[in-house]
């Protein structure tokens, strides 16, 4: 606990998310505003999702036992389900508003549905894992020693490590999810639909980490590959990524895509 | 019960915020006389909206007010919309910064967290035995505080009509001496105090006669900007530190909730007192009191087309998002300079200025949203969630705030928007949000 634990979980869990936004989202106001924007989005998702699954409590009394957990789990479901509603509620407002900047803005290249996806998925993405986690983070903070009672001793990195996890999916989703709503494709949205329950399904099964964590990240590096194709990479350009031939990446960094 | 000391300089440094934000520094006379004609018979919220259409028809003498001579209405909209996002950002990141500060301090500092008396404006305890009762009495509060603000507006109000300057701004400066000198003093013993930090009396004299006095050279007189803008922000978060003491729970909601209602008002009716104030400042072509509003400035190069009779003048005014509030007002166009003059070049050359312009907003802006962010993290129940869902949402309404500004084109306030999305997101998320993601995070479940 204390410290080491806070602050190594700190990065652990927004590191990436703090990279990508200094890198690619902090130069640029109009994608900060998307950001906050989505987040406020995931934020509204979240608020219903509580609402449901408190009316559904109340309806059903407020017992403890089996049936909390029963509740829970469809709790997640709901809100897995609201969450991807929102995302395809704000991928509507970014076409909207993206049109209304065409007509005022001729000139000004609008800043592309890729990117406004890549922007929107991030703000899900930190905003999800920014409120499950600030609190364990901040309980970590003080004295305490983990699973005292029994539990596992694992659990502040296993909720770090899943909040990474959770933060990069939610941004392979918003890419994937914005392309398939512009291509009119309804396989994407059902995947990324299907992939998230999954996820969260599998979280059912902590404290067994092991399937959780290693299965969350297996299903990360599959979207994350899934993404980076439907954003229109290739073999040929990663490959001159890596071997530092690309010209235009120098390039990259001044203009929006 | 304790009152507080010197609360009536210190409720008129509050006044003195609220009511004078909406105050804009000056349009040049040669707007006024071209602006006359359509206020008239408008709607009084609307006397600082410039239609593109009334700009086209117009001499170029309204085109100096309206927009940046010489465009197409079409490029002004685009010229809005260009640094509409940078001045959204430019709002974020000082308001960011203080309700920074004010949250750091509250999870830190117990003191700011501790019920220590209350102020005289807030006479009616909230230690009562039924729920009602305590409605009762914390409405009671907000209609006393409300009520000697909206007295004290008028009274500056009245005091600016009859050119009492002088007063004015001696009012003004012992508000900011109080503000710099003693609630820095009892803010720095606490913080000391927090984190078992031993100094001695001289060393502290030292440090705090140097920050306030160099406080009071930025922001008075002249100085960097940066370290105005610093020292603006440390007195409202100091500002929204008393609040969030001396105010009791339910009583600082409903004045949160009735000060944005009051904005709304004072802003949009025609007889509101603050409304009044920003048109005598404008008649007399007046700046009004820099030391409570926070300025930005930012410079951003114009290339135009050929060069244009009009832009050979001095001055112009390129247009500027405006918006209003009662008590923090927001966005004043600040007096562009151009701070070189247009190259003088045959047709067809590109002409390039560089122009000033920054966004001002009100401290009693960021007060109130330091409050309502400070006293979510307070009273939240160490919840650290519907504290920054109040964060978002109160960005988001400043945001859509100045989109709105940018559709309409006319005076809005500020408070109203951003403080009722806070007020929702803090109750719907402590009630309903936070045993939701409590239970979840116990059984280590992701959504």
């Amino acid at each position: 606990m204390t410290a080491a634990v806070f602050f190594g979980c700190a990065f652990i869990a927004f590191g990436p998310a703090l990279a990508l936004y200094i890198f690619t989202i902090a130069t640029d106001p109009l994608r900060i505003i998307f950001l906050i924007v989505g987040a406020f989005f995931w934020l509204i998702s979240l608020l219903l999702s509580s609402f449901v699954w408190f009316v559904a409590r109340a309806i059903t009394g407020n017992r403890d036992g089996p049936i909390e957990k029963y509740l829970l789990i469809f709790g997640v479901l709901v809100s897995v389900l609201i969450q991807e509603m929102f995302r395809f509620a704000y991928y509507r407002l970014l076409k909207k508003a993206n049109e209304g900047l065409k007509t005022i803005n001729p000139d000004e290249p609008a800043p592309s549905m890729r990117l406004l996806a890549y922007v929107s998925g991030l703000g899900f993405g930190i905003m999800s894992g920014v409120f499950s986690f600030v609190n364990t983070l901040s309980d970590s903070l003080g004295p305490g020693t983990v699973g005292i009672h029994g539990d596992s001793p694992y659990f502040f990195l296993n909720s770090a490590f899943m909040t990474q996890v959770i933060i990069l999916l939610h941004m392979f989703w918003g890419i994937i999810f914005f392309d398939g709503c512009e291509k009119k494709n309804w396989y994407p949205l059902l995947a990324v639909i299907l992939t998230h329950l999954l996820v969260s399904a599998l979280t059912f099964l902590n404290p067994q980490y092991e399937i959780s964590l290693v299965s969350a990240y297996m299903i990360m590096v599959l979207t994350g590959i899934w993404a980076f194709f439907v954003a229109g990479g290739s073999r040929r350009s990663l490959k001159r990524y890596l071997l530092c031939q690309d010209k235009n990446f120098l390039l990259y960094s001044q203009r929006s895509r | 019960m304790l009152t507080f000391m010197a609360s009536d300089s210190e409720e008129d440094a509050c006044n003195e915020r609220t009511s004078l934000m909406s105050a804009e520094s000056p349009v040049p006379r040669s707007c006024q006389e071209g602006r006359q004609g359509p206020e008239d018979g408008e709607d009084a919220a609307q006397w600082r909206s410039q239609g593109r259409e009334e700009d086209q028809e117009e001499d170029p003498d309204r085109y100096v007010c309206s927009g940046v001579p010489g465009r197409l209405p079409g490029l002004e909209e685009e010229l809005t919309l260009k640094y509409g996002a940078k001045h959204v950002i430019m709002l974020f990141v000082p308001v960011t910064l203080c309700m920074v500060v004010v949250v750091a301090t509250i999870k830190s500092v117990r003191f700011y967290t501790e019920k220590n008396g209350q102020l005289i404006y807030t006479p009616f305890t909230e230690d009562t035995p039924s729920v009602g009762q305590r409605l009762l009495n914390s409405v009671l509060n907000t209609l006393i505080m409300l009520s000697v603000i909206v007295v004290m507006t008028i009274f500056l109000v009245v005091l600016y009509k009859y050119r009492c300057y002088k007063f004015i701004h001696g009012w003004l400066i012992m508000s900011s001496l109080m503000l710099l000198f003693l609630f820095t003093y009892i803010y720095l013993g606490e913080v000391l105090k927090t984190y078992n930090v031993a100094m001695d009396y001289p060393t502290l004299f030292l440090v705090v006669w140097n920050f306030g006095a160099v406080g009071m050279v930025c922001i008075h007189w002249k100085g960097p900007l940066v370290l105005q803008q610093a020292y603006l922000i440390m007195i409202s978060a100091l500002m929204a530190l008393v609040f969030i003491k001396y105010l009791p729970e339910w009583s600082a909601w409903v004045i949160l909730g009735a000060i944005s209602v009051y904005d709304l008002m004072a802003v949009l009716c025609p007889k509101g007192p603050l409304r009044m104030l920003v048109e005598t400042a404008q008649e007399r072509n007046e700046p009004i009191f820099p030391a409570l509003i926070y300025s930005s400035a930012m410079v951003w190069t114009v290339g135009m087309a050929k060069p244009d009779p009009s832009s050979q003048g001095a001055l112009q005014l390129p247009y500027d998002p405006e918006m209003e509030d009662s008590c923090d007002s927001l966005g004043e166009p600040s007096y562009p300079e151009v701070l070189e003059p247009p190259l003088p070049g045959s047709p067809g050359e590109e002409l390039e200025e560089e122009e000033e312009r920054g966004v001002k907003l009100g401290l009693g802006d960021f007060i109130f949203y330091s409050v309502l962010v400070g006293k979510a993290a307070a009273t939240g129940s160490g919840d650290w969630n519907t504290t920054l869902a109040c964060f978002v949402a109160i960005l988001i309404g400043l945001c859509l705030t100045l989109l709105l500004l940018a559709v309409f084109k006319k005076a809005l306030p500020a408070l109203p928007i951003s403080i009722a999305f806070g007020l929702i997101f803090y109750f719907s998320t402590d009630n309903l949000v936070r045993p939701f993601m409590d239970t979840l995070a116990s059984h280590q479940l992701h959504i």
